[in-house]
């Protein structure tokens, strides 16, 4: 019946044969595991396609939404947080792929006549691959992807001749704003799919015309793709697919702080990729600039092209290919030493992260930032476990039932024998303000965040308390709560400094004439702790 | 040949977990209970329906909207109200109070409530929804919204 149906279909359609003529094509005999490389590079192509398209179900593509839409993916979509880290650490295993597919092809003169063409393509497919590198970095809208294609579109406005023009395609004339964000996405989503998958189809078509290219002196009879070959491919795919899946779910993708053109203490890095090649714009300077960012890059595109032609002897064995090799070295070790030069120059606080993504916590607001400044100050954790640490007589803070309003709470905190008799719970000796802080972080808290909100510093914490002691937010906005009669707290901590906070503090008219706000002399304690907390709102 | 389809079976599932659980679960709640007030309802005539309308702050998606909607709210008593959401419960038109006849009707479909929601005639599958009320002085806070009795 199935035969029935199958011969039907292929009547029709001729799939079967179809399958069956790319499955038993015929390779030689020396194919193995050296050739699992391209299956891999087109494999990690599809799987960026499927997890882009997963990510665009809920990514707004304009600059600041596109910051919030992936806030959004990875801290409240279930399962977001994986398909971020696919498609970021994808890209770079499939830089590494590629690159690995490159140097088998050349270790084995495979890109000798006749398959000239073929490797053209492959170069293509490259630069293509580059290129999605390239324009997704701009696509999170963060510092990094501000600062980082900042560069980027000023390198292209350098281009001598054409500077201008690819600037204007660029829309980059004035720094970089939705327009330029707009041709990014353009180009990221719709141009290098479609030009990847046109020159995909290219490469493998000119890949079966002249049959996979065999090892030096293989004259055995040709075997079969399928089942010997297609198996080591799919071992292969799955091992780095396992590594893959081990990055997105371990590591955390980078996603820092918002966009801030005015930020001037942040200190952009391009991706692994490219670090050679930022690495070289600082050993040329002047009128010699062009060298690094086009002339070297340029040449070593046109060698790589004409790789074929400049090599034009049949010999494909190893041994007798000296120069060749040698080249091969002479290149990796330069692109190694630039990038390790580059790792090395890389400030502490760049590697270390202190430019990072925003923590949980820092979105917490003054009350629910209190609130955990209290439940640490009363100790609540000696009865109740916060996150599975603590103990255990109480139950778990996060996993409260969620139906109860901040008030309730609040009033059982005050006295617990008379919301609750019989229950073993101390009342809490706190104001009722102070409560109504602890309630609104127990209400915040639930299993999937509180790893995260646990994470805030102690002194940070003590802060929030003595802001929400000291009323600040009857004047001053922070998070989103409070008002806006005094200017709002987000990040101006940070752009003044420590030491003009505690002066501020001590005596607002001396560095602000005209203040009304008054002074507010804390002892030495509180004002390191209020100040930590200011710096750490950003 | 096993080893094969084995090994690509093992990395569908692996894509598709994620990505299902990532399509079909809904956004992590928002654990609030918010009251939305409404306004005055001292000029209310008993169990006589009136179309308010407020502004109100929804979560959609990674954005906080405030938008304008209406209830329908009918006072039973002195200190009872209830207010039933805007939506037809057959396929979401807006219905109106239709002073004559004393219910409520659904231009699209024609479904009719009465002043309590309840079904009348009409396909609708279940009486209006209504919001959780609350009073406090003359003016009018709603909740969350619940689901009207099934037919």
């Amino acid at each position: 019946m199935t035969r029935r149906i199958l011969d039907w279909l292929d009547h029709r359609t001729g799939i079967e044969t179809g399958v069956k003529s790319f499955l038993y094509e015929d390779i030689p005999a020396s194919s193995g595991w050296h050739q699992v490389f391209g299956s891999m590079a087109l494999f990690f192509f599809l799987l960026q396609a499927a997890t882009g398209l997963l990510l665009s179900f809920n990514y707004a593509p304009t600059p600041g939404e596109a910051y919030k839409s992936l806030q959004y993916i990875m801290t409240e979509l279930t399962g977001g947080r994986i398909i971020r880290g696919l498609h970021h650490w994808g890209a770079s295993m499939m830089i590494v792929v590629v690159a690995l597919h490159m140097a088998q092809v050349f270790l084995w003169g495979a890109y000798k006549k006749p398959r000239e063409a073929t490797w053209i393509i492959g170069i293509l497919l490259l630069l293509i691959t580059l290129g999605f590198g390239l324009t997704g970095y701009l696509l999170p809208w963060d510092n990094r992807a501000y600062w980082g294609t900042i560069v980027a579109t000023q390198i292209a406005a350098k281009s001598p001749g054409i500077g201008d023009y690819l600037t204007r395609l660029l829309a980059s004339e004035e720094g970089i704003g939705v327009v330029t964000f707009a041709r990014f996405y353009a180009m990221h989503v719709m141009l290098l799919p479609a030009a990847m998958m046109g020159l995909i189809g290219v490469h493998v078509f000119l890949v079966r015309k002249h049959g996979v290219s065999p090892s030096p002196g293989d004259n055995a009879p040709t075997k079969k793709f399928y089942p010997q070959q297609v198996f080591k491919d799919t071992v292969a795919i799955f091992i780095a697919f396992c590594i893959l899946m081990t990055l997105a779910i371990t590591l955390h993708a980078p996603l820092e702080r918002l966009a801030d053109p005015t930020d001037t203490s942040y200190i952009p890095r391009p991706e692994w990729y490219f670090l050679w090649l930022f690495q070289m714009l600082k050993v040329f300077e002047g009128p010699m600039e062009v060298v690094g960012t086009h002339i070297i890059p340029g040449v070593a595109v046109g060698a790589l092209m004409l790789l074929p032609f400049l090599d034009r002897k049949k010999i494909t064995r190893l041994s007798e290919r000296k120069l060749a090799l040698a080249a091969l070295v002479v290149v990796a070790l330069g692109l190694g030493g630039l990038t390790t030069a580059a790792i090395r120059t890389t400030p502490p606080s760049v590697a270390n992260g202190d430019q990072g993504p925003i923590e949980a916590w820092q979105e917490l607001t003054p009350s629910e930032l209190a609130g955990l400044g209290h439940v640490r100050k009363e100790k609540c954790a000696t009865c109740h476990p916060i996150g599975g640490k603590g103990g255990k007589l109480g139950p778990e803070l996060s996993k409260l039932p969620q139906k109860r309003t901040m008030k309730e709470l609040a009033a059982f905190f005050k006295n617990p024998q008379q919301v609750r008799p019989g229950t073993s719970m101390p009342p809490v000796r706190l104001t009722d303000a102070q409560l109504n802080d602890v309630a609104s972080f127990v209400i915040k808290l639930d299993t999937g965040n509180v790893d995260f909100l646990i994470e805030a510093p102690e002194n940070v914490t003590a802060g929030a308390v003595v802001y929400k002691n000291s009323r600040c937010g009857t004047c001053h906005l922070l998070n989103n709560q409070g008002i806006k009669l005094a200017p709002p707290l987000n990040g101006s901590a940070a752009k003044r400094g420590r030491k003009w906070i505690v002066e501020h503090f001590r005596d607002p008219k001396k560095l602000s004439p005209g203040s009304t706000m008054p002074p507010y002399p804390f002892n030495e304690k509180d004002m390191a702790a209020i100040t930590d907390y200011l710096l750490a709102m950003n | 040949m096993a080893g094969i389809y084995g090994l690509w079976a093992l990395m569908g599932a692996a894509i598709a977990l994620p990505a299902s659980i990532y399509l079909l679960l809904p956004p992590r709640a928002l654990k609030k209970d918010e009251w939305t007030e409404v306004g005055d309802i001292a000029s209310l005539e008993l169990n006589k329906p009136e179309e308010m309308s407020f502004q109100r702050q929804r979560k959609d998606g990674w954005k906080l909207v405030t938008e304008k909607t209406t209830a329908w709210v009918t006072r039973t008593a002195e200190d009872k109200v209830v207010a039933f959401t805007a939506m037809c419960t057959h396929l979401g038109c807006a219905y109106h109070w239709d002073e004559k006849a004393k219910n409520f009707l659904c231009p699209c479909h024609t479904s009719v409530f009465g002043p309590d929601g309840s079904v009348l005639t009409g396909p609708a599958p279940r009486a209006l929804d209504r919001y959780l009320v609350k009073i406090e002085g003359a003016k009018l806070f709603v909740g969350s919204v619940e689901q009207g009795e099934p037919v």
